[in-house]
C-alpha cells in the first residue's frame, strides 16, 4: 500500500505529457487498437487502477459486470466463438483468478481465442502471502496457450501485442496476463502501441508441404468409399467455404464433430450427421467400413473414436490440421496434411476429381432410415406420454428456421440439442465439447448474443447446469441483454442416471436433484418465464418466448427417465453403437 | 506399431528454447501430466546468447517420445525439440566427491585408484580435498564405491548433458532462428519425414 500512496501522492504535479501513461491506460490503449469493443469482468482490490481507469474509457469499451469469474469468461468464450474475434476477460488476484481457472482449462481444449487480465498484488509483495495473493501463472500454466506476469508498466504495450496475437493465431487458445499493482499504477513514456505480428520461437502454423497434398489427393481419387470427418478447426480457420467447395466437387459423405456442427448447414446433401458416442448410427458404424478416412481439423477425442484400437483399422487415413502436435497423436496417419485448412483444402479441392459417391451414400441413407424408425422418429414426434427434449428442439426449429445461436450446457440436452437443432449458418453452435463444462451455456450465452447482436441466442440448459451458474441471471436482468433461455427439466442428472440405468443396474446414486421455481426466480431478476408440462402448450409458449421483446425463461418439464440414445459405450468401438 | 516405437528405452531429449520465466514449469508439466519421471533435466546458456539448452533423460517408448516432443515443441517459447537414444549421443555426467586429506595423503592407495578412474584434484585443502570426474552413471558410481572405504564426506552429481552425434547444423540452425524474420527462409518441416533420426518439425 505504501507503494501505492506515494504514487497518488505525487501523482498532482501533473505534467501534461500527452505520450505519459500509466499502465493501466496503456493496457486499455491497447485493447482499442486491438479492437476490442466488448469487456467481461468483475473488479477487486488487486485490479482497481485499471478499473479506475476504464471509468473514463466508457464510450469505448463496453464493459460487462458479471456476478463470478467462472460467469464473466464463460460469456468470453461465448462473445469468441460467435464473433471469430478475441474475448477478454478481467479480474482480480486471488479468488478471481481462480476462478477463471475452469473457463481457461475449457478455452484451452476448445481451441478459443480468449486475452484474460488478472490482477496481482504488488511486486514487492510477491511470494509474501499478501492479501488475495495467489501464484496465478503456475495456477493457470497447464490450461494457457500462454502466460505472463507484467511488474513493470514498460512491458504492458509488448505483452498484450503478444497476447492477442498468440490467442489468435495458429490454433487459438486462452492467455492470461497477471499484471502487479504497482505496474497499473506506474506511469511511464508512453510510445505508442503495436500490433506483433511474429514471434522468432513461435510457430502459429506449419508451412504446407505439396507432397502431402498430393499424395492425400491420389488417395482420395482412389478410393472407393472416402469418409471426411470435420472439426472445429474448419470454423477457427474461417475455411467454411473452403470446405464446402472441398466436399462438393470430391462428392464425399462428411460428418461432424460436436464443436464442427454448422460449418456446412445441417440439411447439406452431403452432411450425413454427426459423430461419437451421441452421434448418428451411419456415421459412427461406417466409420470402420471406409476405405479413406479424411479428417479436417478435428483431433480424433476419444468420444468420437470410441475404442482406439478398433477405429477404422481398415482405412488409409488423411488427416488435415494446423497444430503438428496432433497429428498421430491419437489416430496413426497415412498422409499427414500439415497447415491451415484455408490454405490447403483448396490446394487439395484443385486435386481432387469430381465425384459422386451415390451408391456409398446411399449407404449413409439406409442408416439413417434405421435411425429414424428406431430412434428419432419417436423423439422428435411422440403421440402420447410425457414431452421429450427431441419434440422441443424440433419445434423451435420450425419457429428459428435454423438461423439462431443455440448455445447448450453438457449433459442428455446437449446430445439431444446438437443432435437435432437445425444450423443453417456457422458459429450457430456454442458447446462445451472437450471439457464437458457444466454451467456453460448461461453465461456462454450472455456473450453470444454481445458477439453477435444481430441474431437470435436461444440457451438450452439442463436443470442441473443451470444451477451452476443462475446467478448471471443478474447479468441478464442489468445488461437488458436479449437471450432465450429454455431449461429441459427432467429432474435428473441425467446424463449420469443413464449411465447408472444402463451399467451400475439402476443405483441412482446422487443424481436426483431437485430444483428451484426456475420462473419466480426468474422473475426475481424481472425476466419473465414460463413453465409448461403439456404438450399442447408447448408451440404457443415457445412462440411467445421468440417474440418476447427481452430474454425470457422457458422450463420444459420433461420425461424422467428418457435416455439420449445411439449411444457408443465407453470400451466399444464405433461399429458397436446400440441404437437402445 | 513397430518395436522399436513401443518398447522402453532411455530417450535424450534437447530442446532449444528463449530464456523465460516459467517456461521450465511449462516443460515440467508436459512429463507430468502424463506421469513421467525425468531421470536427469539440465538447463544453460546455449552457444548462442539468450538462447537456453535443456537436456532431458527420460526412459519410455519412442511413441511417447514423439508426442511429447511434440507438445513441448508447440510450447510459443521453445524454438526446437530433438530427441535421440543413448546411441545417438555422446553424454557425460560429472560428479564431486569429497574426501579427508589425511586419508589421502596417508593412504597410497588411494591415490592409485583415483588415477585409474581418471579424477582430477579440484580443491586441495588441509581437511579435505575435492575430486572430479566425468562420465557415464556406471563410471562415476564406481568411484563412489572406491571412496566409500577411505570415508567419502560428500557426493554431487549433475545432470546429463548430452552432444549429439549427427547434428552438423545445429549451431548454424541456431543463428539462423536468432537472426530470424519468419517465414519461408526457415524450413520448418525440414525432419518431418517418418524414420528420419533427427526429430523436429
Amino acid at each position: 500500500m505504501e507503494v501505492a500512496q506515494q504514487e497518488t501522492l505525487t501523482a498532482p504535479e501533473v505534467k501534461e505529457t500527452t505520450t505519459e501513461l500509466s499502465g493501466s491506460q496503456a493496457l486499455l490503449e491497447a485493447l482499442i487498437v486491438e479492437g476490442v469493443d466488448t469487456i467481461f469482468g468483475y473488479p477487486g482490490g488487486a485490479i482497481m487502477p485499471i478499473y479506475d481507469a476504464l471509468f473514463d474509457y466508457g464510450d469505448k469499451l463496453n464493459h460487462i459486470l458479471v456476478r463470478h469469474e467462472q460467469g464473466g469468461i464463460h460469456a468470453g468464450q461465448g462473445y469468441a466463438r460467435t464473433s471469430g474475434k478475441v474475448g477478454v476477460v478481467f479480474a482480480t488476484s486471488g479468488p478471481g483468478a481462480t476462478n477463471l481457472v475452469t473457463g481457461l482449462a475449457d478455452a484451452q481444449i476448445d481451441s478459443t481465442p480468449l486475452v484474460c487480465i488478472t490482477g496481482q498484488v504488488f511486486a514487492h509483495l510477491l511470494g509474501t502471502d499478501a492479501f488475495q495473493e495467489t501464484d496465478v501463472i503456475n495456477i493457470t500454466t497447464p490450461v494457457t496457450k500462454w502466460n505472463y506476469q507484467v511488474t513493470d508498466a514498460t512491458e504492458i504495450p509488448e505483452v498484450i501485442a503478444k497476447a492477442f496475437y498468440i490467442a489468435k493465431s495458429g490454433r487459438p487458445g486462452p492467455v492470461l496476463i497477471d499484471i502487479t499493482k504497482n505496474a497499473q499504477i506506474q506511469k511511464f513514456d508512453y510510445k505508442g502501441y503495436t500490433q506483433c505480428d511474429h514471434i522468432r520461437s513461435y510457430r502459429p502454423k506449419p508451412i504446407v508441404r505439396t507432397q502431402y497434398v498430393e499424395e492425400a489427393a491420389a488417395l482420395i481419387n482412389q478410393a472407393k468409399r472416402p469418409f471426411i470427418l470435420w472439426g472445429q478447426g474448419v470454423i477457427l480457420g474461417s475455411a467454411e467455404q473452403e470446405f464446402k467447395a472441398f466436399v462438393e466437387k470430391s462428392g464425399i459423405p462428411a460428418a461432424w464433430t460436436i464443436l464442427g456442427a454448422g460449418a456446412i448447414p445441417t440439411d447439406h446433401p452431403l452432411n450425413v450427421g454427426m459423430l461419437g458416442m451421441h452421434g448418428n448410427y451411419g456415421p459412427n458404424v461406417l466409420t470402420n467400413n471406409c476405405d479413406v478416412l479424411i479428417a479436417i481439423g478435428m483431433r480424433f477425442d476419444d468420444r468420437v473414436t470410441g475404442r482406439l484400437d478398433k477405429y477404422a483399422k481398415q482405412a488409409k487415413v488423411i488427416h488435415l490440421d494446423i497444430d503438428p502436435a496432433e497429428i498421430d497423436k491419437n489416430v496413426k496417419s497415412t498422409v499427414p496434411v500439415w497447415g491451415d485448412c484455408k490454405e490447403t483444402l483448396p490446394l487439395l479441392t484443385n486435386l481432387v476429381e469430381q465425384k459422386n459417391h451415390t451408391e456409398w451414400l446411399n449407404l449413409f441413407n439406409d442408416y439413417t432410415k434405421k435411425e429414424v424408425d428406431a430412434v428419432i422418429h419417436d423423439e422428435l414426434n411422440p403421440s402420447s406420454g410425457e414431452m421429450t427434449m427431441g419434440e422441443v428442439i424440433k419445434q423451435l426449429n420450425d419457429l428459428t428456421h435454423g438461423d439462431a445461436v443455440i448455445v447448450t450446457d453438457v449433459g442428455q440436452h446437449q446430445m439431444v440439442a446438437c443432435r437435432y437443432a437445425k444450423l443453417n449458418k456457422t458459429r450457430s453452435n456454442i458447446t462445451s465439447g472437450g471439457l464437458g463444462t457444466m454451467g456453460f451455456a448461461l453465461p456462454a450465452a450472455i456473450g453470444a448474443k454481445f458477439g453477435a447482436q444481430d441474431r437470435d441466442v436461444i440457451a438450452i440448459i439442463g436443470d442441473g447446469g443451470f444451477q451452476m451458474t443462475l446467478q448471471e441471471l443478474g447479468t441478464v436482468m442489468q445488461t437488458g441483454v436479449n437471450i432465450k433461455i429454455i431449461i429441459l427439466n427432467n429432474h435428473f442428472l441425467g446424463m449420469v442416471r443413464q449411465w447408472q440405468e444402463l451399467f451400475n443396474e439402476r443405483r441412482y446414486s446422487f443424481v436426483d436433484i431437485q430444483s428451484p421455481n426456475f420462473v419466480a426466480l426468474a422473475a426475481a431478476y424481472g425476466i419473465p418465464g414460463k413453465s409448461i408440462s403439456e404438450r399442447e402448450h408447448l408451440p404457443s409458449v415457445l412462440k411467445e418466448m421468440m417474440e418476447t421483446k427481452g430474454s425470457f425463461l422457458l422450463e420444459v418439464n420433461v420425461t424422467k427417465e428418457n435416455n439420449v440414445f445411439p449411444m457408443v459405450p465407453q470400451g466399444c468401438s464405433v461399429a458397436e453403437i446400440r441404437l437402445k | 506399431m513397430s518395436n522399436q516405437e513401443t518398447e522402453q528405452q532411455e530417450y535424450n531429449i534437447t530442446v532449444y528454447t528463449e530464456n523465460q520465466i516459467g517456461l521450465l514449469n511449462r516443460i515440467a508439466i508436459i512429463f507430468t501430466r502424463r506421469k513421467i519421471n525425468i531421470d536427469s533435466l539440465n538447463t544453460s546458456p546455449s552457444e548462442i546468447e539468450s538462447i537456453h539448452r535443456f537436456n532431458i533423460v527420460i526412459t519410455e517408448s519412442e511413441d511417447v517420445v514423439r508426442k511429447v516432443c511434440r507438445q513441448i515443441e508447440k510450447q510459443v517459447e521453445v524454438l526446437k525439440v530433438y530427441y535421440h537414444t543413448n546411441e545417438d549421443v555422446v553424454w557425460q555426467e560429472l560428479a564431486l566427491y569429497k574426501v579427508s586429506t589425511t586419508v589421502i595423503a596417508e593412504q597410497v592407495s588411494v591415490e592409485r585408484l583415483l588415477r585409474e578412474n581418471g579424477a582430477r584434484v579440484v580443491v586441495l585443502r588441509k581437511d579435505y580435498t575435492i575430486f572430479e570426474t566425468t562420465g557415464h552413471r556406471e563410471e562415476t558410481d564406481a568411484l563412489i564405491n572406491i571412496l566409500q572405504p577411505y570415508g567419502l564426506i560428500e557426493f554431487v552429481r549433475s545432470a546429463r548433458v548430452a552432444i549429439i552425434k549427427n547434428s552438423e547444423g545445429f549451431n548454424s540452425k541456431l543463428r539462423e532462428f536468432e537472426r530470424l524474420e519468419p517465414g519461408e527462409d526457415v524450413v520448418e518441416n525440414e525432419y518431418l519425414n517418418k524414420g528420419s533420426k533427427v526429430f523436429s518439425m
